[in-house]
């Protein structure tokens, strides 16, 4: 529910992932005793850094409870978020198990939370994007948000260096409603394979929504880039609050 | 977009960054999202020594320009060199 004072308080936290390992992660708190739903962040291929953080608060500002785990923690706690990713790259990027497992963890530490109604979601920005639509076909979750995920569908291309599928073949077992938000400038994904999603969407009788953006591409959401577009960026914003506010209520 | 593409190589000499001066045995090669530089993309090169860990890394962002130019110029110094660059 929204906290229209925007008071919230933010801390690290660390919690259980996959393999038992533990996770650090950033946990925004609207002020207040809630119930809240909860939303899990997921970060986009630089990393664990300032930018998701920020977005993080905002879902807190709204009246959220929100966590945002350090997919790259397994480099060390202590290492430069940065380091982190370029050790991650070079590694081949995170397996999708690995990615399941600590997303699992992170819902339910939301849901842990005394101050939660029960309900979690997850959103993610381009290559979390992607981790976004994983976590909604492979966990029982209410609610989901893919931000210009890449290779949700679509073939990565010869000599791709991370560890990466397409997921688009495990649509009928989406749990839960799914948002996207997409730029038609964008290259990965690519409009034509927004559709090949939507198309599939459709055929297993999904709920979801899409929105795509003209004149906006990849990282329209990234306020510290030129690619962010103001347009697409506070329309993508309402949708994703509208989306959290119908799913995420109650409980 | 995101490149995701990667384009190692083994490298041979020494790096300066946080942990001083370490020697560097690999270099990735991408283009894609900055982390630090304000361009939606570049080109990145992370000098590392992955036996050192994470921390063992000097990294550069550069526009896909003065990538283009820094090629040039390691070019031009390598044939300046004459035979001691062979």
């Amino acid at each position: 529910m929204p906290a229209p004072e925007e008071a919230l308080s933010a801390r690290n936290v660390t919690f259980s992932g996959h393999g038992e390992a533990p996770v650090n992660a950033y946990e925004a708190l609207p002020a207040g005793d809630g119930p809240f739903g909860g939303v899990l962040v997921v970060h986009h291929l630089p990393g664990w850094d300032s930018a998701t953080k920020e977005i993080t608060r905002r879902f807190a500002a709204r009246g959220y409870n929100a966590l945002c785990p350090n997919l790259y923690a397994r480099q060390g706690f202590d290492v430069d978020t940065d380091d982190a990713a370029a050790a991650t790259r070079q590694a081949g990027g995170i397996p999708d198990e690995q990615f399941v497992g600590d997303a699992a963890g992170a819902v339910a530490a939301l849901r842990a939370l005394p101050t939660s109604n029960g309900k979690a979601a997850v959103i993610g920005y381009c290559s979390g994007g992607r981790h976004a639509f994983l976590t909604a076909v492979s966990l029982d979750i209410d609610a989901a948000v893919d931000c210009y995920g890449a290779f949700v569908t679509g073939t990565p291309p010869e000599g791709f260096p991370l560890r990466v599928t397409p997921l688009v073949d495990r649509t009928p077992q989406l749990a839960c409603p799914l948002l996207g938000l997409f730029g038609n400038d964008d290259q990965f994904p690519s409009p034509e394979q927004v559709d090949e999603l939507e198309a599939a969407l459709r055929a297993a009788g999904k709920t979801y929504e899409f929105h795509r953006y003209d004149g906006a591409g990849h990282a329209f959401f990234n306020v510290d880039r030129p690619a962010y577009r103001a347009e697409a960026a506070v329309d993508g914003w309402r949708r994703i609050f509208e989306w959290f506010d119908r799913y995420l209520a109650g409980g | 977009m995101c490149s995701y593409l990667t384009v190692p190589t083994d490298i041979a000499g020494s790096a300066k960054g946080e942990p001083g001066w370490f020697a560097v045995t690999s270099a990735q090669v991408y283009f894609d999202h900055p982390f630090h530089a304000p361009f939606d993309h570049t080109l990145n090169i992370d000098f590392t020594d992955p036996s050192r860990g994470p921390g063992a890394r000097v990294a550069v962002e550069l526009s896909a320009e003065s990538a283009r130019r820094l090629v040039a110029s390691i070019e031009a110094a390598l044939a300046a060199a004459g035979p001691a660059a062979r």
